[in-house]
């Protein structure tokens, strides 16, 4: 076992004993500033933002727009007085007329120009743009920047945790596999991984999938689960990642739905998208455009539902954080905002849950939909015939 | 009215669609349970995929209205 008892127990009480007094802890740093009544802006920070906030409330609306952005270094958190941020840079990894690869560090958290292999680069907003040696951008009459933009491949903040959480995954599965050669029993974290696996294949799998073909889907249903409340689980925590509320993320996870859901299905379903039976012939015409928009319109709603709710939890969670700096009195409003905060993280915490299980239950039945045999229908009817109606 | 008001007012429509709908399926949840509750479990599990389905509307148009 990778992980031994003691372990699991000290981190577990940790993370519980911070998660609701230091979730979204950053607001706190960005706001101790509003409320020492010093808006002022570093001349950094101006300089690299031309409409700099200078309201409160524009202040934390810019704030919780930068939370949600995927960003090329992993900032903690940051001191406004003196414009110093605590974190690490990432690799950047941009192509553009040939591989460059160097330290989001450059960049010095987009306030400078870095010059790599005679190009230039600059950051605005989290993008990385080719410019000259100057910096100069070209905004558009929207503000949005003109410049040239590379391929961007960079270790971002999101894929780093991404790739965090694959080892974490892979440590805790090889180390439950392992477990079983000692015995039937899985011994350490492994016992409350089992329950958890034998919850998708006994609630999730088989009844949406079917009792024989379900053994072949068990793979990506298990690691989308995991993968996917992981993810949200870490978004709970004052680290500061928002990766499952990212679209990006998200329009990957259903494209591999979809792809897995078109290449396994049977001679029945694709009769039943363009040429659906026993229906007149005009219907049959008119229901096959909007079949074939159906088989889209399911991995669509399946992103934009795990992308609206994560970042929608988060936004609630630190707009509740900012609310006791909006008001005028800040000891009066510090035990409401906190309070909220609380209960609105006791929700986020089922709802990461609740997410994770939606999306594996909708693949498996988009899957079971395009797997499952025909004659089950007339079967089905006639055994709730036969069953009593209680009333 | 400028967009940004009739945007406020599209998503609050949004939200009362929304609520009638997750106020409709969990009712009838909760009927359907009072009724048989040994298919508690079974009904729970529709219950779900039919509040995430209508979750799932009413968040695209609260994106896209954004």
């Amino acid at each position: 076992m990778v992980f031994s008892g003691k372990f699991i127990k000290n981190t577990l009480t940790a993370l519980i004993a911070v998660f609701p007094l230091l979730s979204f802890a950053n607001p706190d740093q960005d706001t101790l500033n509003i409320k020492a009544g010093s808006t002022a802006y570093t001349k950094e920070h101006a300089v690299q933002d031309e409409h700099a906030p200078q309201d409160k409330n524009d202040k934390i609306n810019a704030y919780i727009d930068h939370h949600l952005q995927d960003s090329h270094d992993f900032v903690f958190f940051s001191d406004e007085s003196t414009g110093e941020h605590y974190g690490f840079p990432l690799p950047v990894i941009v192509f553009d007329d040939g591989l460059h690869v160097f330290s989001s560090a450059r960049f010095h958290h987009g306030e400078e120009v870095a010059e790599v292999d005679g190009n230039y680069y600059a950051m605005h907003h989290g993008k990385i743009y080719k410019t000259d040696a100057n910096g100069t951008m070209k905004f558009d009459e929207h503000g949005h920047a003109e410049n040239e933009k590379p391929l961007d491949f960079s270790i971002t903040k999101n894929v780093i945790t991404m790739l965090f959480v694959c080892v974490l995954m892979f440590l805790m599965f090889v180390g439950l596999a392992k477990s079983y050669k000692k015995g039937p029993l899985p011994t350490g974290f492994g016992r409350v991984l089992e329950p958890l696996i034998i919850f998708i294949r006994d609630e999730v799998a088989v009844p949406n999938i079917g009792e024989k073909k379900y053994r072949k889907y068990m793979g990506f249903l298990l690691t989308v689960f995991f993968f996917i409340w992981i993810l949200n689980l870490l978004g709970m925590t004052p680290l500061g990642v928002n990766v499952t509320g990212n679209i990006s993320v998200t329009v990957c996870l259903a494209l591999f739905t979809y792809f897995i859901t078109q290449f396994s299905a049977n001679k029945d379903y694709w009769k039943h998208i363009f040429w659906m039976p026993d229906v007149p012939v005009p219907m049959k015409i008119i229901l096959m455009p909007i079949e074939i928009l159906g088989t889209l319109t399911k991995p669509f709603a399946l992103l934009i539902r795990l992308f609206a709710n994560i970042t929608a939890g988060h936004v609630v969670i630190m707009s509740l954080i900012a609310m006791m700096f909006v008001g005028k009195n800040l000891v009066a409003d510090m035990p409401i905002s906190l309070g909220l905060t609380l209960f609105i993280s006791v929700i986020e915490l089922l709802v990461a849950f609740l997410q994770a299980f939606i999306f594996t239950m909708l693949s498996s039945l988009f899957i079971g939909m395009a797997v499952q045999d025909h004659h089950h229908e007339e079967d089905h009817d006639a055994h709730t015939e036969e069953e009593p109606i209680i009333i | 009215m400028e967009v940004g008001v009739l945007n406020l007012v599209g998503a609050g429509l949004v939200v009362i669609g929304a609520g009638l709908g997750l106020g409709k399926i969990g009712g009838s949840a909760m009927d359907a349970i009072a009724r048989q509750p040994e298919a508690a479990g079974k009904i729970q599990t529709a219950m779900i995929i039919i509040a995430a389905l209508l979750e799932g509307l009413a968040f695209a148009a609260l994106i896209l209205g954004k």
